[in-house]
């Protein structure tokens, strides 16, 4: 066990600069997905054709196929004949990961948009404010944390994505965890080291998110704003221990009665 | 080598080996759903139990598989369980992988069911395990069936990751195709025309489930 240790620790810088590659990986294709989702999701929601039925092809043809396929084809087919175009590992990688679960993401801003009440979208027209205007200022805000959690979700799923880059060369967190078996020889000691890694990984994302998700909703005028969350207020603290059943955090209501 | 874009005879060729992977692809799926749809059921009842001893532990491991990838997952137990065959371990580890989404799945289907149904089974002074199995969970089961179908899509999708443990299903017969004769243009792009034609009807198939259910 203690020689397992000592070879993790010899690993560690290269283990640092496998997680940067997951990173990398994460966030590149979570931006590219964000992107496809609103062009593919408002276009999928727009009245002319010729924007709603490419969209939608685009979409099914995505969430259709497989991400295993997808990212070979990118990498393996691209750069052959009659295309030619040779693609960098990590933008091949980026570019699978962004339009999978771009496409999946594509359908939660369709359906957060339909969802926001219908009065809202008549209130605005009311109020003469132009599509954009509308979008923007209007329905989005309303949208917004209700697409959070969905696409928390769909982050983890592409954090777990891009375990596959290690098939396509290059040294992210996946290839350095079999490199880390190739120097212990211990199956179980490594797994369990990069499983965990990325365990926590996906952990501290789904946190960020879920503070992403408080600040949309108080903006929105639901729930405390993120500073009072995660402000240590004694006043509050007193209050949790008067009451018989302990408050969660994040169900206290907002400091109106004599907080700072 | 030729060089011409598309050439429908290595199309055509590597086809009866596609459908032969896709057999298996499909072998997987249906394994690893039956496994998941009945250990995710476990798994949720199981964490509805108010022993934190038993609901704590059960939440971290279904928390932290879930929050793993597959792919990792799959080599891990394909390395550890030599003694068995690959596809078995790819249909367990698939299966127990879902299980932890059905479990969710699951879960917000036993809460929809509406407080007075238990109460009136409490009223009734039927015992716990017929309040379940007679009154609770027909009802959370055919909420939860649009769920189950989408995962078994989503399943179906992932199955590609098999080739990774050496499982020759659609995939990698496609790559072995393409080696062997220098095409992976059509190898690789027929998996993902037959992926969609799967997928696709299965999809719309579901939502029909969803608007008949709903």
């Amino acid at each position: 066990m203690s020689e397992n240790l000592e070879t993790f620790a010899g690993l560690l810088p290269q283990f640092g600069e496998g997680i940067l590659v997951t990173l990398q990986l994460t966030l590149g294709g979570a931006i590219l997905a964000l992107l496809v989702a609103f062009v593919l999701g408002l276009g999928a929601r727009a009245r002319t054709r010729w924007a709603s039925v490419p969209s939608r092809v685009v979409m099914e043809f995505f969430r259709g196929t497989s991400l295993v396929v997808q990212i070979f084809w990118l990498f393996y087919v691209l750069p052959l004949p009659p295309f030619y175009v040779e693609l960098d590992p990590m933008a091949c990688g980026i570019i699978a990961l962004g339009l999978n679960y771009g496409a999946y993401a594509s359908e939660v801003v369709r359906g957060s948009i339909n969802s926001v009440h219908k009065g809202q979208w008549e209130a605005a027209t009311a109020l003469d404010l132009g599509p954009v205007h509308r979008l923007r200022r209007v329905i989005l805000p309303q949208a917004w944390p209700l697409m959070i959690p969905m696409f928390t979700n769909l982050l983890i799923q592409l954090v777990k994505g891009s375990a596959l880059a290690a098939y396509i060369t290059l040294h992210d967190l996946n290839f350095m965890i079999v490199e880390l078996r190739r120097g212990t020889t211990d199956t179980v000691f490594s797994y369990t080291v990069g499983l965990l890694l990325y365990f926590a990984i996906a952990y501290a994302l789904t946190l960020l998110m879920n503070a992403l998700e408080a600040r949309a909703k108080n903006k929105v005028g639901q729930g405390p704003s993120l500073r009072e969350i995660l402000r240590v207020a004694p006043v509050q603290t007193r209050a949790e221990v008067g009451t018989p059943k302990p408050m969660v955090t994040s169900q206290l209501p907002p400091t109106s009665k004599g907080g700072v | 080598m030729d060089t011409e874009f598309w050439s429908w005879e290595h199309a055509i060729a590597v086809l009866p080996e596609l459908l032969r992977g896709l057999q298996i692809t499909i072998l997987a799926t249906v394994v690893g759903m039956v496994i998941a749809s009945i250990l995710g059921l476990v798994v949720a009842i199981v964490r509805r139990s108010r022993m934190r001893v038993v609901t704590f532990p059960v939440g971290f491991l279904v928390e932290f598989i879930r929050s793993t990838p597959l792919l990792v997952q799959l080599v891990f137990a394909n390395l550890l369980f030599t003694q068995f065959p690959s596809l078995a371990i790819g249909c367990v580890v698939l299966g127990v992988h879902y299980a932890t989404y059905m479990s969710e799945v699951y879960r917000a289907g036993i809460d929809a069911v509406p407080k007075g149904q238990w109460e009136a089974s409490i009223a009734l002074d039927l015992p716990r395990s017929r309040t379940w199995r007679a009154v609770v969970l027909p009802q959370a089961i055919r909420n939860t069936l649009p769920g189950l179908g989408n995962y078994a899509i989503s399943m179906f999708k992932e199955t590609p990751f098999l080739a990774f443990i050496y499982v020759v299903e659609m995939y990698a017969a496609a790559q072995a195709y393409g080696g062997s004769n220098f095409r992976y243009m059509e190898a690789i792009t027929m998996v993902g025309l037959l992926f969609l034609l799967v997928s696709y009807p299965t999809s719309l198939l579901v939502r029909r489930l969803e608007n008949r259910l709903a």
